[in-house]
C-alpha cells in the first residue's frame, strides 16, 4: 500500500491510524532484528501519535498525511527522542528541540516509528560506518542470500521503506545520499533544491550541500511528504524564501513536449553494460511519452567527486568541531583540556569520520588553501555553470543514479576511493543545488533494483516530479524485495 | 603531494584526534590514497573564475540583531557530561 491509497483508506475510515501503526510496529518487531534499520523504536509514542490521527481524522481536519506512519533518519532532532547521528560521539544525546521538517511533519499529522540507521554522520555509501552496526538490504540476488548493502547513508531510510517497515522515511542528501540507497533499494527519493527544505535541527555534515529530502515507494508518495518537509524558515539563513508549488499535482503533469538533455559526459568508462541500457530504455521511455531528447555537454562532471571529496571534508572538520566533550554527548576524561578534546574525539570518532575530519583540516590549513580549497571552489563554480548552461536549452536532464546495483557487505571496501566513485553521478547536482530524483526503473540481471535520476532546474522539482512520473509509469517497476513484512522468507 | 608521518600528526594535533603509532601508519596510505585522487583538479584551468562558497541561489539573509529565544538554560546544559550549576564544567585550564 502507498502514502496516497492509505490515506484514502484512513479518510474513509476503511482502517484506522491505529490499526495501520500496530501493523508497522508488528512488522517492525519481526525484522527489525535481522535489518537493523532503526536504532531507536518509539512504537508506545507512535500508537499515542496514531491516536490523536484518529481524532483529527473524525473531526475532519485531517491532511493527507495524517496517521501515515513514518521513520525518520537519525540525524533530524527529535524532541525527548535520542538521536545519535549514527556515532558515538552523541552517546547519550537527547535534543531538546525539534527539526523544523519534522515539526512539519508532525504538524501534518504523521506517526514517527522511529529513528533509522545511518552511516556515521551521514558519512558514507553503504551504512557500514555506523556505530549502531551496518543495515541488510531487505533485496537479494538471485539465488543467493549473500547480504547486501542499501547503500548510504540513508540506509535505515530505505531498508525500512523497501521491507514495509515505515511507509515513508525522511532523508538527507548531501552527495547522494537519498538517491543512492533508493536506486539499491526500488524506491522513489529525491533531493530538493538547496534551501527547499530547513536544516535547523539535522545535524550538519557539509552546510553547502546538506539538503533533506523524502523517500518512499512511489514518486507521487515523495511529492506528498516533501510538501509537508518543505517551505520556508527563518532559522535557517540559507532557507529559501519562496512558496511552495503543488507538487502532488506535478506528478501528473506529463513530459508531453518536455526536453529531456543527456550528458555525453555520463558515459563513463568501465560502466556497466546493464546501466547503459536502462539509461537506454529510460530515453525511449520519455520519447514515447512525447518528451523532446537532446545531447548536451556537462564538461566538468569527472571533476564533481574530487571537488567534492575537498569540499565537503572541509566544511565537515569545521562543523564537527563542536564534538568536543563539553557540552552534550561523551567525555573521555584526559590530564587536561586539550589532552580531554583529544581523547575523547579518538575514542567517539569512528575511521571514515576521522578521515574526513583529518582531510578537511588539512586542506584548510595554512599553506594548502589555495592549492585545494579554493581551487575546489573555482571549480564547483564551473560545475554550476555547466548546468546553467545545459538549463538554458533543456528542462530536465536524465542519468542514471548509481554506477552498479547494491554490492555484497565487505565488497568496495579496500580503500576509500573505490567507496566514493558510488556518488560519481549524485555528486554533481548537490554541488550545484539543484534538485535530483532517483526512480526504480528496472531490475539488473541478478534480480536487484535499478535507479534512473533526474534533475531539474533550481527550484524546478515540478518538471523533476513530473520526468520521474513518467518514467515510473512507463517502467511499471513492480518487483518486491525478499524480506519484507508480509512475505513468508 | 605525498604526506610525511610528521604531517600526518599535526594534522591529527590540529583536528583534536589523538591517534597511535599504528593509526598514523594507516592514516597515512588512506589520507594519501585521497590526496593522490584529488590532484587531478589541478588539470582545470580556473583563471578569473569566481569561487562558489555556498550552495543557495541568493545572498545571505540579514536580520534585526534582537533576541528572538532565550531563559532556556536547563535545555541547554541537560545534555553536558559535567556541570555545576549554569555551567558547564570542563578541566582547570589556568594555573
Amino acid at each position: 500500500m502507498t502514502i496516497a491509497e492509505a490515506g484514502a483508506a484512513l479518510a474513509t475510515s476503511k482502517i484506522s491510524a491505529v490499526e495501520l501503526t500496530a501493523a508497522h510496529n508488528d512488522a517492525i518487531a519481526a525484522l527489525n532484528p535481522r535489518l537493523n534499520a532503526f536504532i531507536t523504536t518509539t512504537p508506545e509514542l507512535a500508537l499515542s501519535q496514531a491516536k490523536a490521527a484518529d481524532a483529527r481524522l473524525k473531526a475532519g481536519s485531517a491532511g493527507p498525511l495524517t496517521g501515515i506512519p513514518l521513520a525518520i533518519k537519525d540525524l533530524f532532532c527529535t524532541a525527548g527522542i535520542r538521536t545519535t547521528a549514527g556515532s558515538k560521539i552523541l552517546s547519550p544525546f537527547v535534543p531538546p528541540y525539534e527539526s523544523t521538517v519534522t515539526q512539519q511533519l508532525l504538524d501534518a499529522g504523521t506517526v514517527f516509528l522511529g529513528k533509522v540507521n545511518l552511516d556515521e554522520f551521514a558519512m558514507g555509501s553503504a551504512n557500514i560506518t555506523s556505530a549502531y552496526g551496518t543495515v541488510e538490504n531487505p533485496w537479494k540476488r538471485n539465488g543467493s542470500d549473500a547480504k547486501l548493502v542499501p547503500g548510504g547513508s540513508s540506509g535505515g531510510s530505505a531498508a525500512a521503506v523497501a521491507a514495509r517497515l515505515a511507509m515513508g522515511a525522511t532523508g538527507t542528501d548531501t552527495g547522494g545520499s537519498i538517491r543512492q540507497p533508493a536506486a539499491f533499494t526500488g524506491l522513489a527519493g529525491i533531493k530538493p533544491t538547496y534551501g527547499r527544505c530547513s536544516r535547523y535541527g539535522i545535524i550538519a555534515f557539509s552546510s553547502s550541500l546538506d539538503q533533506a529530502g523524502p523517500m518512499a515507494r512511489t514518486v507521487e508518495d515523495c511529492a506528498i511528504l516533501l510538501q509537508a518537509m518543505a517551505g520556508f524558515d527563518p532559522k535557517d539563513s540559507t532557507s529559501a524564501e519562496r512558496a511552495l508549488p503543488d507538487f502532488r499535482a506535478a506528478t501528473k503533469g506529463g513530459v508531453r513536449g518536455k526536453k529531456i538533455g543527456i550528458p555525453a559526459e555520463y558515459r563513463m568508462d568501465g560502466m556497466s553494460p546493464e546501466i547503459l541500457a536502462l539509461w537506454e530504455q529510460g530515453i525511449a521511455w520519455l520519447k514515447a511519452e512525447g518528451a523532446e531528447v537532446r545531447e548536451i555537454s556537462l564538461p566538468h562532471t569527472k571533476y564533481g567527486l574530487p571537488v567534492y571529496y575537498i569540499v565537503a571534508p572541509a566544511e565537515a572538520s569545521s562543523n564537527l568541531a563542536r564534538y568536543d566533550g563539553v557540552r552534550f554527548g561523551a567525555r573521555v576524561d584526559g590530564e587536561d583540556l586539550i589532552d580531554m578534546y583529544e581523547r575523547t574525539r579518538a575514542a567517539g570518532f569512528g575511521a571514515e569520520v576521522k578521515r574526513r575530519i583529518m582531510i578537511g583540516t588539512y586542506v584548510l590549513s595554512a599553506g594548502y588553501y589555495d592549492a585545494y580549497y579554493l581551487r575546489a571552489q573555482k571549480i564547483r563554480a564551473l560545475i554550476l555553470r555547466d548546468f546553467e548552461t545545459a538549463f538554458a536549452d533543456v528542462d530536465a536532464i536524465l542519468t542514471p543514479t548509481a554506477p552498479s546495483a547494491a554490492f555484497g557487505l565487505g565488497e568496495k571496501m579496500d580503500d576509500p576511493v573505490t567507496m566514493y566513485l558510488n556518488d560519481v553521478f549524485t555528486v554533481p547536482a548537490s554541488l550545484a543545488g539543484v534538485p535530483a530524483m532517483s526512480v526504480p526503473a528496472g531490475l539488473s540481471a541478478e534480480g536487484l533494483p535499478l535507479g534512473l535520476q533526474v534533475i531539474g532546474k533550481h527550484f524546478d522539482e515540478e518538471t523533476v516530479l513530473s520526468v520521474s512520473a513518467a518514467l515510473e509509469r512507463a517502467a511499471g517497476f513492480s518487483a518486491l524485495p525478499t524480506i519484507r513484512a508480509g512475505a513468508s522468507a | 603531494m605525498s604526506l610525511d608521518t610528521a604531517t600526518v600528526r599535526r594534522i591529527a594535533k590540529l583536528a583534536r584526534i589523538r591517534v597511535d603509532d599504528a593509526e598514523v601508519a594507516t592514516l597515512q596510505t588512506e589520507l594519501n590514497a585521497i590526496l593522490g585522487y584529488v590532484e587531478q583538479l589541478n588539470e582545470v584551468n580556473v583563471d578569473g573564475v569566481a569561487p562558489l562558497t555556498g550552495g543557495a541561489q541568493m545572498a545571505m539573509r540579514l536580520r534585526e540583531d534582537v533576541r528572538t529565544d532565550g531563559e532556556i538554560a536547563e535545555k541547554i546544559l541537560a545534555n553536558a557530561p559535567d556541570r555545576v550549576d549554569h555551567f558547564f564544567a570542563v578541566p582547570k585550564v589556568v594555573e
